[in-house]
């Protein structure tokens, strides 16, 4: 029964239908991009203002509080810079801090003890329930509490907290330094040849094993050695000084940076806690028994059954995690933490720019989002092809 | 052969613990265990040490009932309160309703809400005698319009039109008409946050399901611009999407004022609606080939398609992952404060702002943030519920 296509009108044939509702539909976005965009040269015709990214050379003249090198006389572009700075600065940082808190969480909630299982339960509702922007505010109030610097809490002499922030000390490279780093050069050979041994020698007797076990101790015991064969120290620790207003040296964090980070952490903590519960207890309990079964410890049985199945399972909600973390570090500008969106922000009030600096802040954020999610994605995939081979 | 008896297996063993075995299970079945109860122990002891001994002597609560009018309902004018009550006797009035048609879930949570109001109307709080009436009024609706109710499937349908119409007639009611009509700058504390937040969930649900659709669309020029809308909105923060409806709105649309209260509205549905479609296409990529192939082969177009078939069983799936969003929709309302508006953590900073309550942030914060627990609380506590009864993960 050959359909005879001839003599189906062309608003009843579905081929034609989908190409006219696409031009119908493109056509209806490009004329509400035309009215908007007349809209807006109207509205800045209105403000008097011109679209231009030329003000980004002019000189900024406002103070920022922390962050890479930066002058008042310098542009706006390098103010903004600043803030791009900041932002990835207290990324990163929150990343490692909350990754660390939600796996100590995610696996005390997966453990047999009733009471750690009820306090990482506690932990997760409370700080998953509550705004983010609420708990960085709560900090931020607890910080400014925290007593004045002449009265400022230290641990073991070295660390300062006080209401200004934290103060860690640091570490600086003296001269004995380049000896030392080629005593790790040469550690580093050593391990790399053992590691190759042992994997080449685990291959031969087909048994699961771990791999750097001779690697790890000889990369050790080099270091060591080289730590006190240099003459001097080769790098010494700088501790922070109380001077006459503030202590200076070591690494400070300031008060709004220790708020934000607290606040982060233990908010993106939260989740990833219950990303890692799920993510372990998605691997079906046989698995756990038959490894058991077939004779491999608790140790060996985390590391090549348990883990190879969860970690794919926990990665892609855990990208998502870190770029919520990444987007939320916006919510700084509250406390006057000068990351990019405060700094965009300021140089909008300043200048009456709005719509080149959304763009610049937009773009910015989407660039540090695809990067975190092409990182991600290439663990993933390394993952899983590891997990294959 | 042997004989074919039947063996018995034995019954397993009853699974009943004296409360020192359950200890023992529990807490002290391994040395390392014994070191973590403690530990835990230790570490229970000292952080409810400092927060009971701060609660109950260093901490002021005073603060809390001198600003509770404002931390409820913002600046909205006192002489125009009534307003605030019918909306709550309304709202009150259809959920005993429901309750009463439909039982379950909704009856739970009519009970939880009457044994809240009569809580209100008996302690002893200083009130205004006029309040308690308002409490005790509402409680007697909720009684009288349950039994009125009760088992009357047949006005399931008419329920259905008032929650519908609930919303249009709550905002009416709110901000009324003519000289004494209360401005949406007026707004403030938690029932701006409530509303924010049910305006948000309203609005951005069918735009999110719209944009899912689109993104799966077979015909590119859709499926690319929705692709473009939801990766763009969903890489860039809220705040930056607020600050650009408070400041670029007027920009795009010179002729239209649109005040601020509605500018954070449409930012939060927008937003919002982008992480919804992202939700809903799990669903609808869960949903195998064959319903749509079943579909059409009983001659459906493709909105019946998709209305009937696809779309009630990926979003029956998606259930957590909507309800999660509408969590973190409520909680993300509080951007609003720094735009300037005064909801709930508005409020809470300009009272710690004040004067007269100066230092004191730490008691405005911690009560503010038992409010937003409790209602987060509770919409995953009703997620839940509604999942086991509609069988997620049975099926």
């Amino acid at each position: 029964m050959a359909q005879d296509t001839s003599n189906i009108p062309f608003w009843r044939d579905i081929r034609v239908l989908r190409v006219l509702f696409q031009i119908l539909f493109l056509v209806g976005v490009i004329l509400l991009a035309g009215l908007l965009y007349t809209n807006m040269q109207r509205g800045l015709k209105n403000l008097n203002l011109e679209l231009s990214l030329g003000f980004l050379k002019n000189e900024a003249g406002f103070f920022i509080s922390e962050g890479i090198d930066y002058d008042p006389a310098d542009t706006y572009l390098k103010a903004f810079w600043v803030g791009v700075m900041n932002t990835i600065r207290v990324s990163l940082i929150g990343v490692v801090c909350a990754t660390l808190l939600g796996l100590f969480f995610g696996i005390a909630r997966l453990s047999s003890n009733w009471l750690v299982r009820k306090i990482a339960t506690i932990y997760v509702e409370c700080f998953r329930n509550i705004p983010l922007l609420l708990q960085i505010l709560f900090w931020y109030a607890a910080i400014l509490r925290l007593p004045l610097v002449e009265e400022s809490f230290s641990f073991f002499d070295s660390i300062y907290i006080n209401n200004r922030g934290i103060y860690f000390p640091s570490l600086e490279p003296s001269s004995g330094f380049s000896t030392w780093i080629a005593f790790l050069c040469i550690g580093f050979i050593i391990a790399a040849i053992l590691y190759i041994v042992r994997w080449r020698q685990l291959k031969q007797m087909d048994i699961p094993g771990f791999r750097a076990k001779w690697a790890l101790p000889a990369f050790v015991i080099v270091a060591i050695c080289g730590w006190f064969l240099t003459p001097g120290k080769p790098l010494t620790t700088e501790i922070p000084v109380l001077g006459v207003f503030n202590f200076s040296g070591g690494v400070p964090l300031t008060s709004e940076f220790s708020a934000v980070l607290i606040g982060l952490t233990a908010y993106t903590g939260a989740y990833i806690a219950e990303i890692v519960r799920s993510g372990i207890q998605a691997v079906s309990k046989g698995q756990r028994e038959a490894s058991r079964a077939v004779g491999l410890n608790g140790a060996q049985t985390l590391r090549l059954i348990i883990l190879p199945q969860a970690v794919p399972i926990i990665i892609p909600p855990l990208t998502s995690q870190y770029l919520n973390l990444v987007k939320n570090s916006s919510l700084a500008v509250a406390m006057g933490f000068p990351d990019m969106f405060a700094i965009g922000n300021t140089i909008l009030s300043q200048t009456g720019q709005s719509i080149p600096v959304f763009a610049m802040v937009m773009v910015s954020y989407l660039t540090i989002s695809l990067t975190t999610s092409a990182v991600m994605n290439w663990y993933n995939s390394w993952v899983n092809r590891r997990g294959q081979s | 052969m042997e004989s074919q008896e039947i063996v018995q297996s034995p019954k397993p063993p009853r699974n009943v613990h004296s409360p020192r075995e359950w200890l023992r299970q529990n807490l002290f079945n391994t040395w390392y265990n014994v070191i973590l109860t403690l530990a835990s122990l230790g570490f229970i002891l000292f952080v409810f040490n400092g927060i009971l001994t701060w609660a109950f002597t260093e901490a002021k609560w005073g603060v809390i009932p001198a600003n509770l009018q404002l931390i409820l309902i913002g600046s909205y004018p006192r002489d125009q309160i009534w307003r605030v009550w019918a909306v709550i006797y309304l709202l009150s009035a259809l959920l005993a309703m429901s309750a009463g048609i439909w039982g379950g879930i909704v009856r739970k949570f009519a009970i939880i809400l009457g044994c809240v109001w009569l809580l209100c109307a008996i302690l002893p709080f200083q009130l205004q005698l006029s309040t308690r009436g308002w409490f005790i009024g509402i409680l007697l609706s909720i009684v009288v319009f349950y039994f009125l109710t009760l088992n009357r499937i047949e006005w399931h349908r008419w329920i259905v039109i008032g929650w519908l119409l609930s919303f249009p007639i709550t905002m009416i009611v709110l901000r009324g008409f003519g000289e004494s009509a209360v401005l949406t700058s007026n707004w403030g504390g938690v029932l701006l946050t409530l509303i924010l937040a049910i305006v948000g969930i309203f609005a951005s649900f069918p735009l999110g399901v719209f944009l899912a659709l689109c993104r799966q669309s077979r015909l590119p020029a859709i499926r690319w611009i929705s692709t473009t809308y939801i990766e763009t909105v969903r890489g860039v923060p809220l705040i930056t999407i607020l600050f650009m409806g408070s400041v670029l709105i007027p920009i795009f649309m010179p002729d239209i004022s649109i005040d601020q209260v509605v500018r954070m509205m449409i930012g939060i549905t927008f937003f919002s609606a982008a992480y919804m479609a992202e939700n809903v296409r799990g669903g609808l990529q869960a949903i195998p080939r064959g319903q749509h192939e079943a579909a059409q082969a009983l001659g459906l177009n493709y909105p019946k398609t998709m209305f009937f078939i696809v779309l009630p069983q990926a979003l029956r799936s998606v259930i957590p992952a909507i309800v999660g969003q509408f969590i973190s929709l409520f909680k993300d309302t509080s951007l609003v404060s720094i735009i300037g508006l005064i909801d709930l953590l508005g409020v809470a900073k300009s009272i710690t702002a004040n004067r007269e309550w100066l230092g004191l942030q730490a008691e405005v914060y911690l009560f503010a943030a038992v409010i937003y627990f409790v209602f987060s609380y509770s919409m995953s506590y009703i997620s839940t519920e509604v999942e086991t009864s509609l069988g997620v993960g049975n099926a």
